[in-house]
């Protein structure tokens, strides 16, 4: 995967299986101390020490339709290529939380790539769980919570495509507003 | 500079999406709809499911059909990735394998808008008695 935004929302799927009721994803630019930190919080299932141990061996997965699970052995691999790193925590029934930091300015660290629409289909998932974005670069913040979004539309669906146009051009404006590299 | 959309001009928008909702609300019912499930998990974004679902979303949207495109987990056919399932009203549902642009196009042209099946099926035959 070569787009960070690809990473985000593979790993916030898992989010969306543990039954999370708020996922909240933080992005923190500080090209000042050559950091890009990714975080990812939930208020999910959780999962034993046993379960976080093994999370970052490729051959685990809790799923039963395959026997490989290669989306936070992947996030690692990548982070640990640009000089970062790569921390787990969890809490049965508590929710986890997942921190992983690449070098900023290291030449291997992806662009953040779409996240408009990573934002997007996370928005409009199955479980109606909902999530909290910000996004912090030196010039600026951005936030995101569908909580206000879907109050605003009431009983409209998400999925509306005229409505879906708009929160698309909603974010990638404020995206573009605080930008500081591609 | 133009001004930047915000969440009040969202509420706007709802009002004007709402009035037109209501009109066609009675033809409305979730078993006539067209639904889409594409394969999201860690296989499927890397084999490019987002761009797939980003497509199908536009293009059903540019036709004019009516479909619910959701995304779903794996299905475990990870080689066949980006795969998805597509469920017409009343039938059983159809899983095609590799759906780049060119595949969901015409998977939209022919199995949505004329019902004819097209190739690259991946075949789910088997039932368990339970089932």
């Amino acid at each position: 995967m070569n787009e960070l935004a690809l990473h985000i929302l593979d790993l916030a799927q898992n989010s969306i299986r543990a039954k999370a009721k708020l996922v909240h994803i933080k992005l923190t630019e500080k090209p000042a101390d050559d950091e890009y930190l990714i975080e990812i919080s939930d208020d999910g299932e959780g999962m034993s020490e046993e379960q976080v141990a093994k999370a970052n061996d490729p051959f685990f997965t809790s799923r039963t339709t395959r026997k490989v699970g290669l989306g936070l052995p992947l996030i690692q691999q990548n982070a640990e290529a640009t000089a970062g790193n790569f921390q787990l925590s969890s809490e049965k029934n508590t929710g986890t939380h997942l921190k992983v930091k690449f070098g900023f300015h290291h030449i291997d660290r992806p662009i953040l790539g779409d996240m408009t629409s990573t934002l997007l289909i996370l928005a409009t998932n199955e479980q109606q769980t909902d999530f909290l974005y910000t996004h912090q670069t030196p010039k600026g913040d951005f936030q995101l919570d569908t909580r206000e979004v879907k109050k605003s539309l009431g009983d409209i669906p998400l999925s509306n495509p005229q409505i879906r146009k708009f929160i698309m051009d909603m974010i990638q404006e404020n995206l573009e507003q605080i930008q500081i590299s591609d | 500079m133009a001004k930047i959309k915000s969440l009040e001009d969202l509420k706007k928008l709802k009002d004007e999406v709402q009035a037109k909702i209501k009109l066609r609300e009675k033809g409305d019912n979730p078993e006539n709809l067209i639904q889409i499930k594409v394969s999201m998990a860690t296989c499927g974004i890397a084999s490019g499911a987002k761009d797939t679902m980003n497509y199908l979303i536009e293009e059903l949207d540019h036709q004019g059909i009516d479909a619910l495109v959701t995304q779903t987990g794996c299905m475990g056919f990870c080689y066949a990735e980006p795969t998805i399932e597509l469920n017409m009203p009343c039938k059983e549902p159809v899983i095609y394998g590799f759906v780049d642009k060119t595949k969901a196009q015409e998977i939209i042209d022919k199995h949505i808008k004329l019902n004819e099946l097209v190739d690259g099926i991946i075949p789910v035959n088997y039932k368990t008695i339970d089932e």
